[in-house]
């Protein structure tokens, strides 16, 4: 049989498939696990191949779907009623694992404006997040500012930062714009770790204040993923207000064809930065939250594999998609901790699904529902 | 008087010659057509007269202002406005949105108004919306409006480029071969289209392979062949200029 | 002491212009930043303390450590090559016609991935390599140069070598080159395209193999998170020489090896991989097109 006719057999490509890869595997394991990838390799691609021959399903990134009126209308409030009675029925554990979830989502509705309205690729969007977490770090502990003042000076230093990297890192073509970034959180963080006189090096930041309100401390758990949620909710109502507006719309041309909207009248330039300033803001609050939560920074909170992370949450919502960002922030913080088994395998099955969402379904999870801009 | 002057426009692209001194002025609410081979330099005119590309050498002016030293979205702002011949809708947004994009320099409100939705925001918003509806009718795609771009049919593709640059409230529209890949019913429309642009007052610089069906609508016809403008005039002029016809018939018949 | 820093650094750009070739390469043919190669490097780093562990066990080193050593480079190359062919096949090839940024957050993809793969497989802890080379060498002018110094400075000078005269030389190499004029063109001329994006994929890989086997000797430890910060310094050497030049690629290693030995000699080690970064974004922001790279005006 020759090669071409292998390659039309489901059964037999699967077979050479799998065993292909159980060689590969073998070196790093033993042959019993090599022997167990193998057949389970060999079962699933046979299947899937077999299907794919057979043409009974359709192909799955070609499926849009918009949702009924009332169901989009009725979306909304309930999930934030779902939301506002969860402590209520939720031990500890799950509602500390909700107000992190919480803080994910402020980062991936921010990214979500850089990467998925404008376009622009950001690797090093944790860079942000821990300036805005050291920010109120040694302003509170430093200075004695406290959490409420500390607010728009996060927001506002995260979001000066962005606009100065940003404002030369522009020039450059999307994938290397991706690697400044990168190269920018990495430095950001060898800075934390080795400025000692203010960061206190690897060793991070203690005692930092909760917020209080109206003289009392927020320290409850119940209290504080109130706070949180109603920052995501803000964020939201913000987020969509500027995305249906002119300067939404100059985001997204900008994505789709950067030359036609330069042609219109945008100033890609400055829309631009206004992403990466608007977008780097609720990077710095998320920090704040995430500083005076844990009452602790230190640079290993921010690493290269936190950026990813939160790209993840974006991708796997659903680039440009404000809900989507939403979704993705809470299926990524919530199923790894629901899923305590497969905690270990956690940023494995992360790697294998960026590449599946890129190869099968790149508009994400909620990007069938087609992402209405414009309110009717 | 005229609205467009371009004197000794150069545009090279290292060993290439793009465009080599290339001059010509234009009247306020014409139809002027740009004819030449395939690589005569149309389209590398358009872009450099729209900024998509800096211009080698030369100047362009467009009523009393310099243009050729500005970015895109400068001169689009100043009134020029373009299609292209590679087609580059906003795919992911609806036909309506497209449109809407364009009225970005014409209706503005701050970044206050919009977190707060304030009346002035929704009645701005309503107005561009408003606008944008009526550039649909007027070529004639409306029934589209809230289909995604990139599910139109292909002529109305080309038709929402059209639309698309007229919400810019241009005073020049550039249109980049706004027939090209039609069938001779759907090229009349759009030939007809073109008439009806020009009688709200714009201007049109139109690009046009075909000889003949530009002939009809053009007040004005120059001709580029490898760069060099080799004639301008009225369409009888262009007809019967030789040079047209050995550079025209001399490549019409290489193909 | 300048010299034997330059000898340290010259040993460490050998290594990083090993790896630069393969993402210079690749992005010379594909316009991809293929951001996993580190983690093929670090592949071949384990692979190297695995099959040299497995001729150790067996007996093959007490009786001729060259051969034993000789089949581990063999056995690594062959399979660090099969995992980037694996990795464009299923990871990037999919995505040729997608938006630019696809491919590229696939290949974050990749990279996660293979490090979690082999941190589950061969654990957390530091990997050891299983032979200790020493420090005896050769000593001249008040400095010590390592025979193993020695050794990867020249393989990685031979191996450049050979790589340069293949890629001007045969059949394949000038295929190669055509492929990342023009694919078009490439193909109506009948050369398959497909064939030497993986050739392309297998050679990189191969180098990547090489360069980890001779750091796991170098430094005697490997971990599973080496690939990210190598890779970064490798892309950043092909970057500085300009990438899809690849004599750019080893010069920009080789500069990037000295001012690192010699900026954790003279200014701080704490910063020492800042350097990388550092240069990378000045790079970017001053001349991407690199040092031997040659500007291009994008068509509209
Ligand atoms: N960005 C570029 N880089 C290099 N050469 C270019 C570029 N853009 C255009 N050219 C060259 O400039 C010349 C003119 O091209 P142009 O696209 O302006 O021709 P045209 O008259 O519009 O042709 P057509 O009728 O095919 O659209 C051609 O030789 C083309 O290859
Ligand atoms: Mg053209």
């Amino acid at each position: 049989m020759n090669y071409e006719a292998i390659k039309k057999h489901p059964v037999l490509k699967a077979l050479l498939i799998s065993l292909f890869a159980a060689i590969l595997f073998l070196p790093f394991k033993d042959i019993k696990s090599s022997t167990i990838l193998f057949a389970i390799m060999f079962i699933f691609l046979s299947a899937v191949l077999l299907i794919k021959k057979s043409q009974v399903l359709p192909a799955l990134p070609k499926i849009r779907w918009t949702p009924p009126h009332f169901l989009r209308a009725a979306s909304v409030p309930s999930v934030i009623m779902v939301f506002i009675l969860l402590p209520f029925f939720l031990k500890d554990y799950y509602l500390d694992v909700l107000i992190m979830s919480g803080i994910y989502m402020l980062l991936a509705l921010g990214l979500n404006i850089i990467v998925g309205f404008t376009g622009l690729l950001n690797l090093g969007f944790a860079a942000f997040y821990a300036i805005g977490a050291y920010t109120y770090a040694i302003a509170n502990t430093k200075l004695g500012l406290d959490f409420w003042t500390s607010i728009p000076l996060s927001a506002g230093i995260a979001a000066l930062s962005g606009i100065a990297l940003a404002i030369p890192a522009l020039r450059l073509r999307g994938d290397y714009l991706a690697i400044v970034t990168l190269g920018f959180g990495e430095i950001v963080r060898l800075v934390l770790n080795n400025w000692d006189s203010l960061t206190n090096g690897p060793n991070g930041i203690t005692g930092i204040a909760r917020p209080s309100l109206f003289g009392a401390s927020l320290d409850k758990l119940n209290t504080y993923y109130y706070l949180v949620f109603i920052f995501v909710v803000i964020a939201v109502i913000i987020i969509r207000r500027v995305e249906c507006s002119r300067i939404g719309r100059a985001w997204i041309s900008i994505k789709e064809n950067e030359i036609a909207a330069s042609s219109l009248g945008i100033n890609t330039t400055k829309y631009k930065l206004y992403a990466f300033g608007f977008g780097t803001v609720w990077a710095g609050i998320a920090g704040i939250l995430f500083a005076s939560k844990m009452q602790f920074v230190s640079p290993e909170s921010f690493t290269f594999m936190e950026s990813v992370l939160i790209l993840s949450m974006v991708i796997v919502g659903g680039l440009g998609n404000t809900f989507g960002a939403i979704a993705g922030a809470f299926i990524l913080v919530l199923l790894p901790e629901l899923l305590r088994e497969v905690q270990s395998y956690r940023m494995l099955i992360l790697g294998i699904a960026l590449v599946l969402f890129m190869l099968f379904r790149p508009q994400g999870i909620l990007g069938g529902f087609k992402s209405v801009h414009f309110r009717r | 008087m005229y609205i467009l002057d371009v004197r000794e426009l150069t545009k090279h692209f290292g060993g290439i010659r793009a465009i080599e001194d290339v001059s010509f002025k234009i009247k306020g609410g014409r139809i002027v057509s740009i004819i030449g081979p395939n690589g005569a330099g149309k389209t590398t005119l358009f872009n450099c007269l729209t900024g998509t590309t800096r211009s080698t050498k030369g100047s362009i002016r467009f009523k009393e202002t310099e243009i050729s030293k500005l970015p895109s979205h400068k001169i689009a702002e100043l009134g020029i406005a373009r299609t292209f011949q590679n087609i580059r809708l906003f795919s992911e947004m609806t036909t309506i949105e497209n449109v809407m994009v364009s009225q970005h320099t014409r209706v503005r409100y701050d970044f206050l108004s919009v977190i707060t939705r304030s009346g002035g925001f929704k009645t701005k918003e309503r107005s561009i919306k408003e606008k944008a509806f009526e550039y649909l009718e007027f070529v004639g795609i409306e029934d589209y409006a809230d289909t995604q771009a990139d599910s139109l049919p292909y002529g109305s593709r080309r038709r929402l480029e059209i639309a698309r640059a007229l919400a810019t409230e241009a005073h020049i529209i550039l249109l980049d071969e706004p027939t090209a890949g039609m069938n001779p019913i759907e090229t009349s429309e759009v030939m007809a289209l073109i008439k009806k642009i020009q009688e709200l007052g714009k201007t049109i610089i139109l690009i046009e392979h075909d000889m003949k069906l530009v002939m009809g609508v053009s007040d004005r016809i120059i001709v580029l062949d490898h760069g060099v403008k080799i004639a301008e005039g009225l369409p009888d002029d262009v007809r019967n200029n030789p040079m047209v016809i050995e550079a025209y018939l001399g490549s019409e018949t290489n193909h | 002491m300048l010299l034997q820093q330059l000898i340290n650094g010259l040993t460490l750009g050998g290594v990083y212009a090993l790896i630069a070739l393969g993402y210079t390469m690749v992005y010379g043919i594909l316009e991809l930043i293929n951001f996993a190669h580190g983690e093929i490097y670090m592949l071949g780093a384990y692979l190297g303390i695995i099959f040299l562990g497995l001729f150790t066990v067996a007996g093959l080193t007490a009786v001729s450590l060259p051969l034993a050593l000789f089949l581990t480079v063999l056995l690594t190359i062959i399979v660090c090559s099969a995992y980037g062919f694996t990795m464009e096949k299923v990871a990037y090839k999919p995505l040729r016609n997608a938006p630019r940024l696809s491919p590229l957050i696939s290949a974050i993809g990749v990279s996660i991935f293979l490090q979690n793969y082999v941190m589950l497989t061969q654990g957390a802890t530091d990997k050891v390599f299983p032979q200790r080379f020493g420090d005896s060498g050769l000593q001249f002018l008040n400095v010590n140069m390592t025979y193993l110094q020695a050794l990867i400075i020249i393989v990685s000078g031979v191996l450049m070598l050979s790589l340069h005269l293949f890629i001007q030389k045969t059949r394949v190499g000038k295929a190669m080159r055509a492929v990342a004029q023009d694919k078009t063109m490439a193909a109506l001329a009948g050369i398959n395209v497909n064939g030497i994006i993986s050739v392309t994929f297998i050679i990189g890989a191969g180098l990547a193999a090489v360069a980890g086997i001779m750091v796991a000797s170098y430094y005697g430890l490997v971990n599973y998170y080496i690939g990210y910060i190598v890779g970064i310094k490798a892309f950043t050497a092909a970057v500085l020489g300009g990438i899809g030049n690849i004599p750019g690629a080893m010069l920009g290693g080789i500069i990037l090896g000295l001012v690192e030995s010699a900026g954790a000699a003279y200014i701080s080690s704490e910063y020492k991989d800042a350097y990388a970064f550092i240069i990378l974004i000045v790079i970017l922001l001053i001349k991407p097109d690199g040092i031997l790279g040659k500007n291009t005006e994008e068509k509209v």
